[in-house]
C-alpha cells in the first residue's frame, strides 16, 4: 500500500514535472527565442560535435549581452534547448521530431556532419522549421529543393578543387596528373566530385582514384602506387582518420609529392600530433583566423580567436567559427523579417546578404552560401619545430607564401 | 580492376612484405582468440575493443613523454588484470552455456567498451609517434617502416614466450589439459575456474600488446575494434583451434591476401575482400564435410 502511493506520488511528480517544461519551452516565451538543436555529444562525433555546441553558445551569450535580437520593437534573447543524437542519424530525426512537435520549437539549429543534417533535413522541412546549418557541407543537400534549410557553409564540392588550380597555375597554366584517395562516405565522395570537375575543367589527368574504405587506418597500398606514378598532386579526403594516416604514412614511406591536399588537418591536430611530418601539407578550410572578414560581434577573426580561446580554452576550429555565424544570421533574418512567423523569416533568411566574422553570407535558392570561398592553408614549421596553419590561397586572402614544390624527404 | 601491381616487380615485393608484417599481427591477436576458443568454447566479440584499449594505454604512455613502445610491456599487464576481472565479473557466468550465449555477451561488453573508451578517451583519432625511421630495400624502390618491423618482431617474440609457457608451466600444463578435457581435468585436480580467468587474462593480454603495437603503427580510434575482431574471428576459422603454426600461416596469407586485393580490387574491397574470403572457406569446409560423410556411409 505504501509502495503504491510512493509509486503514485513519483509519478505525479514526473507529470507535474513534465507538463510544466513542456509549457516553458514554446517557441518565443517572454523576452526569450527559443531555438532547438540536436548534437552530437556522444559517439563518434562527440568531439566536433562539441565544437559546434561552444560555438553556438558562443554566440548565444555574445548577442544577448549586446542587446539581445528587436523584434517589433521589443528586445528578444537567444535561448537553445539542446539534445545529444548519440552521433546517429536516426536518432537526430526523432530528436527533430520530438523539439518541433513535443517541445514547439519552431526555429532550428544545424547538428553536425552532413549526414545527420541529411537525417534532419525532411523534418524540418516537413513541419516548416526554417533551420540554419553550419556544419552539413554535402552537396546533395542542396539539390533537394528544401525551402527552409540554410547552410552558412560552402558546399563540398569546393573544398579541394582550388588545390589542383593552385596546381595547374604553379605549372604554368599546363594541365598536372592527379592522384586521389577519397574515403567512402557523402561528405568525401562530394569533395571527390568537385576534384573531378576541376581536372575536367583544367584538362588535368587522373592517375589513381582509391576509395578509401570506414575503417581506414592503413593507406601504404595507395601511397605505393603514388610513389611508383609520381603524380603532380595527391589529394586526400577521409576526415580525421584520413589526414593522420596520410601524414604517418606519408612520413614513414618517404613518399616524394610536389602537392599534397587534404581536408580535416584542423580537426586532425596535424600539426600538434605529427610536428615537422606535416610540413607542407596543404589544408582545405572554410575558416581561418587570419582572414580579415569583420563584424559588429565577434569584430574580426583574430578578436573571435582569442575570445573564443578565452571561454573554452583551445583556438576555435572552423566548425566553431561557422557554427556561431549561424546565430548572427539568425538575428539578422528576425530583425528584418520583424517578426516570428517562420514563412516571414524564413523568406528573410532566403534574403540574407552580410558579412561576419566568418565572411559573407548569401544563400543560393538550394539553400547553400555562394558568397563565400574555401581558403587553403599550409602547414609551415620553424626550425624549432613549432608548426603553424598560414593561409596561402585564395591570394587576396594569403599570409604567407604557398611553398611548391614541397621539398623531396631526402633534402628535409 | 588494377593489374598495375604484377607490372612492377617492386610493387609485388612490396606488397608481399606489408602483406606477411601486417599479417603477423593480425596472427597475434588471432592467437589469443583461438586459446580462448579452444579453451573455454567462448568466442569473444569484444577481442577487437581489448585491442583499441590496450592501443590507448601506450597512446597514453606516449602523452605523457614516455616511448610508446614501453607500452608493449604495461599494455599487457593492465589488460591480464582487466581480463581476469571481466572474466569474474561476467564470462564466468556464461562460460558453461551454449556459445550463442556467450556471443551475446561478449558482443555487449563490446558495445559497453566502445562507448567507455569514446566516453573517457574522446572521438579523436589518435596515434603514438615512436620516431623509429625507416628501412629502405632494393635501391629505394621498397620501403618498410621500422615501426611494422618491430610491431612484426615484438608479435613473433610474444608468440614464442608464450609456446613456451604453455609447454613448461604448471598453468600452461593445466591451460591445454583443460581444453582437452575440462570434466577429466577438472577430476584430476586442475581448478578450472582458475584457468579460465588466467585464459582470459592472457588473452587480453595479447590484446594489449597487439594494440600497443597498432598505436604505434597505424593509428585508434574507439570505434575501431570491429575490423581487428573479424579478422582474428576468419583466421581461426582457416586455421582451426590450436594450431600455433596454422594461426600464424593463416594470418600472413590474410595479410597477403588483404594487399593484393588492395591493389587489385581497390582500396574499397579491402575489407570486403575478407568477408567473401570468409564465406568462401566455410562454404568450402561444409563441401569437404560434407564429402567425408558420404564417404562414411
Amino acid at each position: 500500500m505504501r509502495l503504491n502511493k510512493i509509486i503514485l506520488s513519483f509519478v505525479s511528480a514526473l507529470v507535474i514535472l513534465f507538463s510544466t517544461s513542456v509549457a516553458s519551452f514554446a517557441k518565443v516565451v517572454g523576452d526569450k527565442i527559443i531555438l532547438g538543436a540536436a548534437i552530437s555529444l556522444t559517439g563518434k562525433y562527440s568531439s566536433n560535435g562539441v565544437h559546434t555546441q561552444n560555438g553556438y553558445n558562443m554566440a548565444v551569450d555574445r548577442i544577448n549581452s549586446m542587446g539581445g535580437v528587436k523584434v517589433g520593437g521589443k528586445t528578444y534573447k537567444f535561448d537553445i534547448i539542446y539534445y545529444d543524437d548519440e552521433s546517429n542519424p536516426k536518432r537526430a530525426a526523432q530528436l527533430a521530431e520530438r523539439l518541433i512537435s513535443q517541445d514547439g520549437v519552431e526555429f532550428m539549429l544545424g547538428p553536425y556532419s552532413s549526414g545527420l543534417t541529411k537525417a534532419i533535413a525532411p523534418v524540418t522541412e516537413k513541419y516548416g522549421v526554417p533551420m540554419v546549418e553550419a556544419n552539413g557541407a554535402s552537396r546533395s543537400l542542396f539539390t533537394k529543393g528544401y525551402k527552409y534549410l540554410f547552410a552558412v557553409l560552402a558546399p563540398a564540392n569546393l573544398y579541394l578543387d582550388v588545390a589542383i588550380d593552385l596546381a595547374v597555375e604553379k605549372n604554368n597554366g599546363k594541365p598536372v596528373t592527379v592522384a586521389m584517395a577519397f574515403e567512402q562516405d557523402a561528405f568525401s565522395q562530394d569533395v571527390r566530385l568537385g576534384v573531378l570537375d576541376a581536372i575536367e575543367r583544367t584538362g588535368s589527368k587522373k592517375v589513381i582514384d582509391d576509395k578509401l574504405p570506414k575503417e581506414l587506418n592503413d593507406m601504404a597500398a595507395t601511397l605505393v602506387k603514388v610513389k611508383q606514378m609520381k603524380p603532380d598532386v595527391l589529394v586526400v579526403s577521409g576526415h580525421t582518420k584520413g589526414a593522420l594516416t596520410a601524414i604517418r604514412q606519408i612520413a614513414e614511406m618517404k613518399v616524394d609529392v610536389p602537392m599534397l591536399a587534404m581536408t580535416h588537418c584542423d580537426a586532425a591536430k596535424l600539426s600538434k600530433q605529427h610536428g615537422k611530418n606535416s610540413q607542407y601539407a596543404l589544408c582545405a578550410s572554410q575558416w581561418h583566423k587570419t582572414l580579415t572578414y569583420k563584424d559588429n560581434f565577434f569584430k574580426d577573426g583574430m578578436t573571435y580567436a582569442a575570445d573564443f580561446e578565452k571561454e573554452f580554452g583551445y583556438d576555435p576550429p572552423y566548425q566553431s567559427a561557422e557554427s556561431s555565424a549561424a546565430l548572427l544570421v539568425f538575428k539578422d533574418a528576425f530583425e528584418r523579417a520583424n517578426s516570428f512567423d517562420q514563412k516571414k523569416v524564413r523568406d528573410a533568411l532566403a534574403a540574407t546578404n552580410m558579412q561576419t566574422f566568418y565572411g559573407n553570407i548569401k544563400f543560393a535558392p538550394g539553400g547553400q552560401n555562394v558568397d563565400k570561398p574555401m581558403v587553403l592553408f599550409q602547414v609551415m614549421c620553424d626550425d624549432s619545430g613549432k608548426c603553424e596553419n598560414k593561409v596561402v590561397a585564395p591570394t587576396k586572402w594569403a599570409s604567407a607564401k604557398l611553398i611548391h614544390p614541397v621539398p623531396k624527404w631526402s633534402e628535409r | 580492376m588494377d593489374f598495375m601491381v604484377f607490372q612492377y616487380p617492386m610493387i609485388t615485393v612490396q606488397a608481399c612484405l606489408d602483406g606477411v608484417l601486417l599479417g603477423i599481427l593480425f596472427a597475434l591477436i588471432a592467437y589469443g582468440m583461438a586459446l580462448q576458443w579452444g579453451v573455454m568454447n567462448i568466442i569473444n566479440i569484444a577481442q577487437g575493443d581489448l585491442v583499441i584499449l590496450g592501443g590507448y594505454i601506450a597512446y597514453f604512455m606516449y602523452l605523457y613523454g614516455i616511448h610508446p613502445a614501453w607500452g608493449v610491456i604495461v599494455a599487457p599487464v593492465i589488460m591480464y588484470f582487466l581480463g581476469v576481472l571481466i572474466y569474474k565479473l561476467v564470462i564466468n557466468k556464461v562460460v558453461d552455456r551454449d556459445l550463442f550465449i556467450s556471443i551475446l555477451a561478449t558482443f555487449g561488453i563490446s558495445i559497453l567498451f566502445m562507448q567507455l573508451m569514446n566516453f573517457a578517451f574522446g572521438a579523436d583519432v589518435v596515434l603514438a609517434n615512436s620516431d623509429y625511421g625507416t628501412t629502405m630495400l632494393f635501391n629505394n624502390n621498397v620501403v618498410l617502416p621500422n615501426s611494422k618491423l618491430f610491431s612484426a618482431f615484438i608479435s613473433i617474440l610474444f608468440a614464442i614466450c608464450l609456446v613456451i609457457y604453455m609447454k613448461k608451466s604448471k598453468l600452461g600444463r593445466a591451460i591445454r589439459a583443460t581444453a582437452q578435457n575440462a570434466r577429466a581435468a577438472k577430476i584430476l585436480g586442475v581448478d578450472t575456474e582458475k584457468v579460465y580467468a588466467a585464459t582470459f587474462g592472457i588473452n587480453a593480454a595479447l590484446c594489449g600488446v597487439a594494440g600497443a603495437l597498432i598505436s604505434i603503427t597505424f593509428t585508434i580510434h574507439p570505434y575501431m575494434g570491429l575490423p581487428y575482431t573479424i579478422r582474428s574471428f576468419m583466421i581461426v576459422i582457416v586455421a582451426g583451434l590450436g594450431n600455433l603454426p596454422g594461426v600464424a600461416m593463416s594470418g600472413m596469407g590474410l595479410g597477403v591476401f588483404e594487399e593484393f586485393a588492395d591493389y587489385i580490387l581497390g582500396t574499397e574491397f579491402r575489407i570486403g575482400s575478407v568477408f567473401l574470403l570468409l564465406v568462401l572457406i566455410l562454404v568450402y569446409r561444409r563441401f569437404k564435410l560434407s564429402r567425408k560423410r558420404e564417404y562414411l556411409k
